[in-house]
């Protein structure tokens, strides 16, 4: 590969934090087309599973004393249930299942891909981007469609000085045309380079001298890692339930 | 490894941009600061407003993710 | 560099840029979100919802069937305190009656033993006074056989009559 070239040049410390985001195909080594089996697929079909297994087999029993599982099956649903609640009101439960499904899929995704020799899929922008477009287009659809035109007074800020407010509708128009883009690139850079950072500090245990100091690097990165992991799903999930917010109620 | 004008420029480029990483850690440590010293004056109030603490790091965060991001297209995909 | 060793195959050393892999990981990440959204709407999401709201009411049935064992348990109470005071009250009852009885019967004790001393004192100084009567005349009857027998020493005729009057006249004396 590219790396392999670009690390013989420097003198035997070979990094190559970057090979664990390539997508390889699981079998064979030829291209990568739409249908092919990724290593992608494979990373979002153990998401998959690990979600059925807490929210369907964890709650199979239906106790009214929950067992550990059920318990935690419960606190998800409730941080996310009050989240939207709390954020975006009573009216966005409708759109519950779909914060749920968001939330759901990038916690498991992100802790999954905190094991060793694993694939992130939500450290690709290709990934994230597509979520937060449509985050995005649910917002502006919704927004349309609940207020009709009045839904641009969102970007008419009508506390403001008159002189002041076409330029501060040039400056709201632009921030939530870069939301999307704000939106997958926070989630999709900050797995990126937690990663990757890992991934060089262990590359710096290939010199004997300094291979404790980076091991007890690499575990403080990964426990930094776990809570990053945790909050950038929770951050992306709250900004959702913003967005939502701007949609049902433009008027700030 | 020869020199290369243009590869000087990328690399020098790309730690210019790490700089914004550690401006954005300034950012993050003033929100997360501020809030705590709202949140000792006034703990009563503390508990319902961390969500915007973590919105406002969010929002702080996602600029130094972008000069990350920025560095990391310098060094590998120019 | 990493472009110049590869060669066009990929024109980035981002795997991340790599637009060749986008369609891969868009049509997989879209089928995940679809099953995820259903397994969620259809199976998860309702289940723990009937589950947390099965636990609200039994949480809820618990707490009136609390109420209403403290509510019982407050009548218990007053119940218990109300018989205390009547068996109080009883216990006072009782005592009264039985100190009036025990007194009555102490009276009346205390009567018929007076009476009966009364009655018996009188019997007493009934036969003493009859003692001291027979004594008297006991006396009377030796003192004039005396006065007599004296009297017929000494010479004289005793005469019955005046004798007894001067033994009298002395007895009395």
């Amino acid at each position: 590969m590219a790396t392999e070239a670009h690390g013989a040049g420097e003198g035997g410390l070979a990094f190559h934090p970057m090979d664990q985001f390539l997508v390889k195909p699981l079998f064979g080594d030829g291209e990568v087309g739409m249908f092919t089996l990724t290593n992608a697929t494979f990373w979002m079909a153990l998401t998959i599973l690990a979600i059925f297994a807490l929210l369907v087999m964890g709650t199979s029993g239906r106790a009214t004393i929950p067992s550990r599982m059920q318990s935690v099956a419960e606190l998800a649903y409730d941080f996310v249930r009050k989240m939207v609640e709390d954020v975006a009101g009573k009216e966005a439960l409708v759109f519950f299942p779909y914060i749920m499904t968001l939330f759901m899929f990038i916690v498991f995704a992100n802790f999954l891909g905190l094991l060793p020799m694993a694939f992130t899929t939500t450290s690709h922008i290709a990934v994230t981007a597509v979520m937060a477009m449509m985050v995005f287009l649910t917002v502006t659809i919704l927004g349309f469609v609940k207020n009709g035109p009045a839904f641009l007074s969102l970007f008419w800020v009508s506390s403001a000085p008159l002189a002041l407010r076409p330029i501060l509708a040039v400056i709201e128009l632009i921030s939530y045309f870069v939301r999307p883009v704000s939106h997958s690139i926070r989630l999709a850079g900050n797995m990126m380079a937690g990663h990757a950072v890992i991934k060089v500090f262990a590359g710096f245990s290939q010199v004997a001298m300094i291979a404790p100091l980076s091991i007890l690097a690499v575990s403080a990165m990964y426990g930094l890692e776990v809570l990053v992991s945790f909050i950038q799903a929770y951050v992306f999930t709250i900004l959702t339930c913003v967005y939502l917010k701007d949609a049902l109620h433009p008027h700030h | 490894m020869e020199g290369d004008i243009a590869q000087l420029g990328q690399f020098i480029g790309a730690g210019l941009a790490g700089i914004g990483s550690g401006a954005a850690a300034i950012g993050v440590g003033h929100v997360a600061g501020n809030f705590l010293a709202g949140a000792l004056r006034n703990p009563s109030a503390a508990a319902g407003q961390t969500a915007t603490l973590f919105i406002g790091i969010a929002f702080a965060e996602a600029l130094g993710i972008f000069s990350f991001l920025i560095a990391l297209l310098l060094m590998f995909a120019v | 560099m990493a472009s110049e060793t590869q060669g066009a195959e990929a024109a980035t050393g981002l795997p991340q840029l790599d637009i060749t892999t986008f369609s891969n990981q868009i049509f997989w990440l879209l089928v995940s979100l679809v099953v995820i959204y259903f397994i969620l709407s259809r199976v998860a999401l309702p289940r723990i919802a009937a589950v947390l709201a099965e636990r609200q009411g039994t949480i809820t049935n618990d707490l009136a069937a609390a109420e209403d064992l403290k509510a019982k348990a407050v009548e218990a109470e007053e119940a218990y305190n109300k018989a205390l005071a009547d068996a109080r009250a009883e216990a006072q009852k009782i005592i009264a009656e039985t100190k009036a009885e025990i007194k009555a019967d102490l009276d009346r004790a205390n009567e018929e033993a007076d009476a009966e001393i009364a009655e018996r004192t009188a019997e007493g100084e009934k036969k003493l006074a009859e003692i001291r009567e027979s004594a008297m005349e006991s006396v009377r009857e030796v003192a004039k056989d005396t006065a007599a027998e004296i009297v017929s020493a000494m010479g004289g005729k005793a005469d019955g009559r005046s004798v007894t009057a001067a033994i009298n006249a002395r007895m009395k004396g």
